[in-house]
């Protein structure tokens, strides 16, 4: 039993999210590991394709039931996981480290007195218990910590662990229909972007900084990002500077990404921005300065101006 | 009412990151330690909150060794009423500080505590839902916009392509992200008050630590890139390699 994984998965507007699917195959192939096996839990209203699950390696899954848990609420999610949890005699509890798994994990983690270890990007088994590695200081060091209590919540940082090609399986799913729920804390109403790719989710960021001068010229920067579907970036000089939303910013004190390729036109590299996404398999940076630090981590780099690079980027990707 | 406000003391961003001896710590020698960014717009919306409710208090509280003053003390200078350090030289996990902060929140009786969203050293962004949920209070977090009406509280937060609205009610935890509000600076004035209030200082409630740290390291150098070339002429190459060599597009 304690090596038996219960994973977390996240539904919005009754679908599934990718970093879900991560978490499952993820939990999936780290419980093959040890021995354990694994169990999902969709926690929601009508949610579509979750026999999919099955294909992640979660051929077992409980989707926990009623209308009013269609949007997230952190005091009804908290308590429903737990019981789960508890019920299911599972010490180990993984989920995604995303804006819903992040509020979450802490939670369930008193409620269970499970130590929480966040934002993991590695598991390994040495001397019978599980050593999770995170990046602290913004990715600047990596650390290896291990829970000292019997249960044990740990989130994944998207975009890391890979998802893979699904297999044919489906998922056994058991349908609990529950009532009464704790609604303490509740999201009323959700308020997106339509339409658009956010940072932290997409396998392709164009970030745009300084360089770009203004904010009429991001205009580029969206039409590149649209031909690559990518997410449209930005260093936090920008963001200041009130050209794009913070909810852009890609950075230490915006968000952390990792997607596989990376495009910074016009951004020098500070530390800070660096930290947010180092990690990225690939860089491309266009700066007219061949000295800017960005290009220390650039796979690809084109010393020149982005007015002139830019358009012709976009010219290529037409043809 | 009295708001609390939990504020910690961190490496600057600009800090470069170099491990100490026993391997599993930032090496502190030249490093600038200041006030966590996001503790800011913490501060920020606990003075807003009492400027609009009239009759209440901010405390600001700070668990760690007696360098945290200067925290507490940036924090009194942009207009908190009064102080408390919760004193420990020793590392602490998440969990333990959020035990003793716990602790320390439910002694001065506050109903409403801000925290920021994240620590800007290990980047956990959990002590303020581990402190509610010890305390059995309702928690919002990463907010970018707050409203409290009566015992009813409204938070927009940020979340992936976009942001939710929360409702839920005092007691309660709110974690702040920048955009909540602009932080105001500190005025001469207030400096000059700030030396006058006093900081309480008690040992912090003793508590276990759920995680051990085992060890830190660099994360793997990139390899040096390459420059493919200048201006425009480039372009083609560097698609060609994008969509052969590292087949990203
Ligand atoms: C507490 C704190 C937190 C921070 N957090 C973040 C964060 O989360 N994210 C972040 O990004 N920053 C952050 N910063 C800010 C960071 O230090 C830098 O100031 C910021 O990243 C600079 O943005 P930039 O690269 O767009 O601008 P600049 O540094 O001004 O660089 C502009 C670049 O564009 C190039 N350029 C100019 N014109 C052209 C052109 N026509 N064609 C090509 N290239 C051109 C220049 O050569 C230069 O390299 C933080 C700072 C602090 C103190
Ligand atoms: N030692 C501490 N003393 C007081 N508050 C803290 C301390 N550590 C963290 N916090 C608060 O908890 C928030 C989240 O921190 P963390 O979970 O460590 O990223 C911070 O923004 C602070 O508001």
């Amino acid at each position: 039993m304690a090596n038996n994984i219960l994973v977390f998965i996240e539904q919005r507007d009754g679908k599934i999210k990718k970093a879900s699917f991560e978490a499952a195959k993820a939990a999936s192939d780290f419980a093959a590991k040890l021995g354990g096996e694994i169990k999902a839990v969709v926690i929601g209203g009508e949610v579509e394709n979750v026999a999919q699950l099955g294909g992640y390696g979660a051929a077992n899954v409980v989707h926990i039931k009623n209308s009013e848990l269609t949007k997230y609420s952190s005091s009804a999610y908290a308590e429903l996981l737990t019981k789960e949890m508890s019920d299911g005699g599972f010490d180990i509890l993984f989920i995604s480290n995303t804006a819903m798994g992040r509020d979450l994990a802490p939670r369930v983690a008193v409620q269970n007195n499970a130590a929480a270890i966040i934002d993991c990007t590695a598991f390994d088994y040495q001397d019978g218990t599980i050593v999770a590695t995170r990046p602290v200081y913004a990715g600047k060091a990596l650390v290896d910590v291990k829970a000292t209590t019997e249960k044990k919540v740990f989130t994944l940082r998207p975009n890391v662990f890979s998802a893979g090609s699904p297999s044919d399986a489906s998922a056994t799913v058991e349908v609990k229909e529950v009532s009464d729920v704790n609604l303490k804390s509740r999201v009323v109403e959700e308020k997106l972007s339509s339409g658009k790719l956010d940072v932290a989710e997409a396998d392709i960021i164009v970030s745009g900084g300084r360089g770009m001068k203004d904010a009429e010229s991001f205009k580029l920067v969206e039409e590149l990002a649209g031909l690559l579907g990518a997410a449209v970036g930005a260093s936090r000089a920008v963001v200041d500077a009130g050209w794009r939303p913070h909810s852009e910013q890609v950075g230490q004190t915006g968000k952390t990404v990792s997607p596989s390729l990376y495009v910074a036109l016009g951004i020098s590299g500070a530390i800070q921005h660096l930290a947010g996404m180092r990690s990225s398999k690939f860089i491309v940076a266009v700066n007219k300065d061949k000295d800017a630090p960005i290009f220390q981590v650039a796979d690809y780099g084109i010393v020149g101006d982005v007015f002139d690079v830019v358009p012709a980027m976009i010219e290529e990707l037409k043809k | 009412m009295k708001i609390a406000v939990c504020v910690s003391h961190v490496p600057d961003t600009a800090t470069k990151v170099n491990i100490g001896p026993d391997g599993k710590t930032l090496d502190p020698n030249g490093v600038a330690f200041v006030l966590n960014p996001y503790d800011e717009y913490a501060i920020e919306e606990a003075l807003k909150t009492k400027e609009l409710l009239g009759e209440s208090e901010v405390v600001v509280i700070s668990l760690g060794p007696d360098v945290n003053k200067e925290t507490i003390r940036k924090a009194l200078a942009m207009g908190a009423d009064g102080g408390v350090l919760l004193k420990d030289e020793n590392y602490r996990d998440s969990y333990a500080v959020a035990k003793a902060l716990a602790a320390e929140i439910e002694t001065q009786g506050a109903q409403l505590v801000f925290f920021g969203k994240q620590s800007v050293d290990y980047d956990n962004g959990i002590v303020g839902q581990l402190t509610a949920e010890m305390l059995g209070f309702n928690c919002a977090t990463v907010a970018v916009d707050f409203k409290l009406d009566g015992d009813k509280i409204t938070v927009e937060r940020e979340i992936e392509g976009g942001k939710e609205v929360v409702e839920t009610s005092i007691p309660a935890v709110i974690t702040a992200q920048k955009g909540l509000n602009e932080p105001r600076y500190a005025s001469l004035k207030g400096i000059m008050a700030a030396k006058r209030k006093t900081i309480e200082e008690k040992e912090a409630a003793a508590a276990e630590n759920y995680t051990e740290v085992l060890g830190m390291k660099k994360p793997p150098e990139k390899a040096a890139g390459k420059i493919v070339g200048e201006d425009a002429s480039a372009v083609p190459e560097l698609i060609r390699l994008l969509k052969e060599e590292a087949k990203v597009i």
